[in-house]
């Protein structure tokens, strides 16, 4: 299973208030979901607008946003971000707010550890021929 | 029987306010609302009515229909 899927299910075996969660970067492409693709995409773009709102809200001097949870009467949205990445996830009504970020904050870390871990590909390197060896 | 009396207002007066005290508590909680955390750990509380609320808020329930459709 690729590390982003294990995170993902990590999460919704630890964590069963989450009922639907999706990874994603800053411009909005999907990394991994809980759902099917159609879903997380457009879970990823109504996520990101949701983060663009609440940015709107920054107090003066204010630094970037890093979590946010809203609480509806039908079920909570939450949405924690690390560098790059974001998770966005809903739950259950009256969700037990710092569990839920915790276990966001979790899988969010692993998966960004995972991709800091994998080994960069290594740069091809090409040697001269020096001048004496050219024909 | 004026004792009895007094006994028993307060009683209704005591209950009555509780009660009050228990609805505003709970139709507070049911108010859809939205907190935001900035880094360095200023929150934000935003509530349905607020200016900048309504837009957020409306996302936020996008975002759960979708999770559920």
């Amino acid at each position: 299973m690729a590390p982003t899927a294990q995170a993902l299910a990590d999460l919704t075996e630890i964590s069963t208030q989450v009922e639907a969660a999706v990874i994603l970067d800053r411009e909005g492409t999907v990394i991994g979901s809980t759902v099917d693709d159609e879903r997380a995409g457009r879970l990823a773009s109504s996520a990101l607008e949701l983060v663009r709102a609440a940015e709107e809200s920054r107090p003066e001097g204010a630094e970037e946003l890093v979590q946010l949870d809203v609480a509806l009467r039908d079920g909570s949205v939450f949405v924690a971000a690390d560098g790059d990445r974001l998770i966005a996830a809903t739950t259950r009504p009256d969700p037990t707010v710092g569990l839920v970020f915790y276990d966001l904050k979790s899988c969010l870390r692993g998966v960004s550890e995972e991709a800091e871990a994998k080994p960069k590909p290594r740069r091809r390197t090409t040697t001269k021929k020096k001048d004496d060896e050219k024909p | 029987m004026r004792s009895r009396s007094f006994v028993t207002g307060f009683v209704l007066a005591a209950g009555s306010a509780t009660a009050a005290v228990a609805l505003r508590r709970r139709a507070t909680r049911r108010r859809d609302r939205a907190e935001l955390y900035f880094a360095e750990g200023t929150p934000v509380s935003l509530t349905e009515g607020q200016p900048g609320a309504d837009r957020l808020l409306q996302h936020a329930r996008e975002l759960l229909a979708t999770a559920r459709s």
